[in-house]
């Protein structure tokens, strides 16, 4: 690890002075991912700003939704009670992810800005358009099992490996930052951006900005939702493909389909358009086949990683009708019904 | 104060060691750091409490398993200048954690790890004694897949996680009879 200073301030204001234009600071909440980074090198932060102590916990209502303060742990999200009666896609989502210990640890901020886990992105010793642009993308025709079938690039093919972000982008949450020329709220689907050619930007922030909250609006999906989590161990494990299923019915009639992709992609993958087949249609294999169908006629693989197309086909046909029946996966239990 | 000033100001301290208070296993140390230190590296290198232990070093493994405040966290991911302030209880804290309660000389699940023959090596040992306590202090985990799941953070690769299992639940039963 490199050596770095360490600031600890207790104000929004004195954190974003903190970073300054100083493109090499840091800020750091849970630490799970970025000291993991600084033990690999890939992150050689010059400061780093512990925000752990800004006034940034807690979760309270907000507009009929719920406001998460940046700084409340995974775990605390997962297992508090209004989201788990009324957002039950996230806790399910979040509990799909990491250990218990990790968990513990990290943020909901730090969640959001979680960086790939491309094996090559985390070895210094290869080039990595994301680490050092303009370097190459050896994952393109390399070892490439877990990489993106959808919206990659000709400069990356790395992957988000958040779940908490796939339920998220079903749940259409908005995050609120703020930052030298002040707030603003980023629409999820906004938030996380494809790689096109200029990988090394994970996000839509600024530099300078902060996340404050993330914001989940009225609409929870509460009855009829499924996040289903395929992986090579059943725990403990990054998403091959993840899919959060959100619907409301009116008796067998799908009213609105929400529908985000894990491991797919550079960013959470919806497709509006197959949201919008599924409205006014009957809740039935075939309506979800149809949507799967449209989903992944845009799939591309690479060399290693075709099972994805055909895994997320069926994994959204399946998830589909979880939340249809109002079975959602069990995350402890891990047979798939 | 130059230290107390670093931590305020923002300003430079050209990588100054910084005061911190940790209490440690019931024991209020005050311990100068430098903010590269983890948790782990401090227990180990600074304060000869070997008993939690570097396994992978990057969070997947849970051999260094400790308890901040109550709650279990990898304590190679931590930077200890982080918990500035916090209660940290290790392996090596757990049974005088019994002691203060009661009777035992080990904690319940230590004396149940013995009972199920929990461990080989022992290496993973310190990590899921620790991560057991935690796990019991959450109260999320009721039935034998729900402890599985949740213990899915501590590897052990001499394979005792049937024996682990049956441990925890053991000690679970008791503390609900």
């Amino acid at each position: 690890m490199n050596r770095f200073d360490y600031v600890r301030p207790t104000t929004v204001a004195e954190a974003i002075q903190a970073l300054g234009s100083d493109a090499s600071a840091r800020f750091i909440a849970g630490g799970t991912n970025l000291v993991d980074l600084m033990k690999y090198n890939v992150e050689k932060p010059g400061r780093l700003i512990d925000i752990t102590r800004l006034p940034l916990g807690g979760i309270a209502e907000h507009e009929g939704g719920l406001r998460i303060g940046t700084l409340v742990s995974n775990a605390d999200l997962a297992y508090d009670a209004r989201i788990q009666t009324r957002y039950p896609l996230l806790s399910s989502a979040l509990l799909a992810g990491a250990s218990a210990q990790l968990r513990n640890a990290a943020s909901t901020g730090g969640n959001l800005n979680q960086r790939t886990r491309c094996y090559y992105f985390y070895d210094e010793g290869t080039p990595c358009n994301k680490r050092e642009p303009g370097s190459g993308c050896p994952a393109i025709g390399g070892v490439n099992r877990i990489h993106a079938i959808f919206g990659a690039s000709e400069a990356c093919i790395a992957t988000n490996p958040s779940d908490m972000c796939v339920a998220l982008a079903a749940l259409e949450a908005t995050v609120q930052v703020t930052g030298p020329d002040g707030d603003r709220a980023i629409a999820f689907a906004d938030y996380h951006r494809l790689p096109g050619d200029d990988p090394s930007k994970d996000n839509s922030l600024k530099p300078g900005e902060i996340v404050l909250s993330v914001d989940l609006p009225a609409r929870d999906y509460g009855q009829h939702h499924t996040y289903l989590k395929l992986r090579d161990r059943l725990s403990y494990a990054f998403a091959l493909v993840s899919v959060a299923a959100a619907l409301e019915l009116d008796g067998r009639t799908i009213k609105t389909a929400r529908l985000a992709l894990g491991g797919v992609a550079h960013k959470p993958w919806r497709n509006v358009e197959a949201e919008a087949l599924l409205q006014g249609k009957p809740a039935t294999r075939e309506s979800f086949q149809a949507a799967a169908d449209l989903i992944v006629a845009e799939a591309k693989p690479q060399s290693e990683n075709g099972f994805k197309i055909e895994l997320a086909r069926r994994a959204i046909v399946r998830g589909l009708e979880q939340a249809a029946a109002g079975t959602p996966q069990n995350q402890s239990d891990k047979r798939i019904q | 104060m130059e230290n107390a000033m670093l931590i305020d100001s923002g300003s430079s301290g050209a990588h100054a060691k910084i005061g911190i208070t940790l209490t440690i296993n019931g024991e209020k140390r005050e311990i100068e750091v430098a903010p590269w230190t983890t948790l782990l590296d401090l227990l180990r290198e600074r304060l000869d409490l070997t008993g939690t232990k570097k396994g992978c070093d990057h969070g997947q493994c849970g051999a260094c398993t400790v308890l901040v405040n109550g709650t279990r966290i990898n304590s190679c991911l931590a930077l200890a200048v982080m918990k500035d302030g916090a209660e940290i209880t290790t392996v090596e804290g757990l049974a005088g954690m019994a002691q203060r309660q009661g009777t035992n000389t080990l904690h319940p699940i230590q004396e149940a790890f013995v009972e199920h023959d929990a461990f080989q090596c022992g290496y993973c040992t310190p990590g899921q004694l620790c991560s057991s306590v935690g796990l019991m202090n959450e109260g999320h985990a009721k039935t034998r897949e729900e402890i599985r799941e949740a213990m899915s953070g501590n590897i052990c690769r001499c394979g005792a996680y049937t024996n682990i299992i049956d441990a925890i639940e053991d000690v679970m039963q008791g503390a609900a009879r």
